[in-house]
């Protein structure tokens, strides 16, 4: 493929689900924060994997087998190099963001965290980076505390030397708000963590799809991601980690692949990444996250962000221009990326996604596994709009149109 | 091209009336002296209600609701609080039974007076996904009555 200058209208034809009438309108998909679509070169690289290589990984001698195998594994490095990891091996596949989080939580948490200790979190969590904390804390007797958001949705810092002190263990913090697309300033709080010496994971599930991810750059010691929301298939995630932390944590669950010796009491494990990649694992998912990777290289990622801005700030200006309208999260264009949480009047965030259906445009409303941030602003949901590389103008459009009939049937 | 959908109308879902309860909801307040409360919310979307019932031998003296949600969740609850006052408890059973129904597309059902506003909303019954925005008040009530019939208060 050869790089053409961006333009969403060609980007769209590479997406067969963008080309249908929904309720006999065109579909305007604007709920890429939940997942994104999927180019047909994912589509395509998943059919010829069941097609013509389907067979188990790091297990045969045969032919399919050793397919197989090179398309996983050349798939993890696809994505290492994405994130620039040092190394592919420090690539763990997971099914999804929820469950890397998770294996920090319990493969490094439960042998590191103690009566005690504290883990520090942030009030702009999504509930998968909040739950196995609590878990974790209930399970180790630890301390959960919360950095504080302010009336944008912004992280507030202003006592990060007493929120992180020499009993913080472990700081987990989203790169990019789900709910109100803030961009936290994550290297700040790196920074503090690592002067303390504490561990910090990063909730890259949004960060992953709207910054260019540098992990070495970056600095923190574990980055989560998922594959479904930047065109890779469903159930496939990534947890990156350094490699010293990797080496020296227990395996988060037992199987086949993780092991290197069996014995009656006890066994040894299997070198990273394998060590953390107990069974089966979702051979074609890798597969298409890799694809997926190689279609957004192909794109380029200053493409996609550039147009992202541009279309959160044309839609930010129409969305203004509607009486009753609340937005939520930062205003600055800077500190947000492509997604904008909103009531409008006294219409519930639940009607309003219903007309805006009925109207073609799908939108998220809920409380977007956010309840903490919901909280903070008082509402128990929001109606969420949120943007990627193959939305256009007319999509922002139809959606204020759409919210014209909202206005109009809650008049 | 995926075969277009079939779709139903907007205006069949939002009437007026069910407008009209979400603004002015009906017996939305703490009841005193209740005998049973029971809290439903949908983890989906964040609706929820406390449904509280004074129940006086085997009838509803008195329901109250307090809570927050969506037009078709407030107004359905609304409008069923109208109906229990004073009604036995046998036939609060019949009538969420009725209303279940008709959610789910029966036609005789939606027919039925005994509905009296609740009827307006007959309309959810073609959006599937909103379904359980309307049973969300009537789910409450049908625990409730298990509890009081399971050894409640009498």
């Amino acid at each position: 493929m050869t790089v053409q200058p961006f333009d969403p209208r060609v980007l769209r034809r590479d997406f067969p689900t963008l080309d249908q009438l929904v309720h006999g309108k065109p579909l305007a998909y604007l709920d890429n924060a939940a997942t994104s679509q999927k180019p047909k070169r994912v589509l395509d690289a998943l059919d010829d994997y069941y097609e013509r290589d389907n067979a188990n990984v790091h297990r045969g001698i045969h032919e399919l087998s050793r397919r197989a195998t090179v398309g996983y594994e050349e798939a993890r490095e696809k994505v290492g190099r994405w994130i620039n990891a040092a190394e592919s091996a420090e690539v763990i596949w997971t099914k999804g963001t929820t469950e890397s989080l998770n294996l920090v939580a319990m493969a490094w948490g439960l042998d590191h965290v103690h009566e005690g200790d504290e883990i520090l979190i942030s009030v702009l969590e999504h509930h998968s980076n909040i739950v196995p904390w609590q878990i974790l804390a209930r399970r180790r007797g630890a301390i959960l505390r919360y950095i504080e958001i302010d009336d944008q949705g912004r992280w507030i810092l202003d006592d990060l030397d007493t929120l992180i002190n020499d009993r913080t263990r472990m700081v987990a913090i989203s790169h990019v708000s789900n709910a109100l697309g803030t961009i936290n300033p994550v290297q700040t709080v790196i920074e503090a963590a690592h002067r303390v010496g504490a561990v910090v994971v990063v909730d890259g599930a949004q960060g992953a799809v709207h910054t260019k991810v540098d992990v070495q750059a970056l600095g923190a010691d574990f980055y989560a991601f998922s594959g479904h929301k930047m065109c890779g298939p469903t159930g496939t995630g990534v947890l990156w980690g350094k490699r010293e932390l990797l080496e020296e944590m227990s395996p988060y669950q037992g199987g086949g692949e993780m092991i290197n010796v069996v014995s009656r009491d006890e066994s040894t494990w299997a070198a990273l990444p394998h060590k953390f990649e107990a069974g089966t694992p979702n051979i074609a998912g890798a597969i298409g996250f890799g694809a997926a990777v190689d279609y957004l290289a192909d794109v380029g990622m200053d493409g996609i962000i550039a147009h992202e801005k541009a279309l959160l700030e044309y839609a930010l200006g129409r969305l203004d221009e509607i009486p009753g309208m609340t937005i939520y999260g930062p205003r600055s264009l800077e500190e947000r990326s492509a997604v904008i949480s909103f009531t409008l009047g006294d219409a519930h965030p639940h009607d309003i996604s219903t007309i805006l259906d009925a109207e073609g445009v799908a939108v998220r409303a809920g409380h977007h596994c956010a309840q903490l941030v919901m909280q903070h602003f008082g509402v128990s949901s929001t109606a969420r709009a949120s943007f990627y590389l193959y939305n256009v103008q007319e999509d922002v459009d139809r959606l204020v149109e759409g919210l014209g009939e909202v206005a109009r049937i809650f008049a | 091209m995926p075969k277009p959908m079939e779709t139903p109308q907007l205006s069949s879902l939002y009437q007026q009336l069910i407008l009209e309860h979400y603004r002015n909801p009906r017996n939305k307040s703490e009841l005193d002296g209740k005998s049973v409360e029971i809290h439903m919310a949908n983890p989906v979307c964040g609706d929820e209600i406390r449904l509280q019932l004074r129940i006086e031998g085997d009838e509803i003296a008195e329901a109250k609701f307090v809570g927050q949600g969506c037009s078709i969740s407030q107004a359905s609850v609304s409008m069923m609080t109208t109906l229990l006052q004073g009604r036995s408890l046998d036939d609060a059973g019949t009538l969420a039974r009725r209303f279940t129904d008709m959610m789910h597309g029966d036609e005789d059902a939606a027919k039925d007076k005994a509905l009296g506003d609740l009827r307006a909303l007959q309309g959810v019954s073609k959006f599937p996904v909103r379904i359980k925005c309307a049973l969300l008040g009537f789910d409450a009530l049908q625990e409730a009555l298990k509890k009081e019939v399971s050894g409640g208060t009498n």
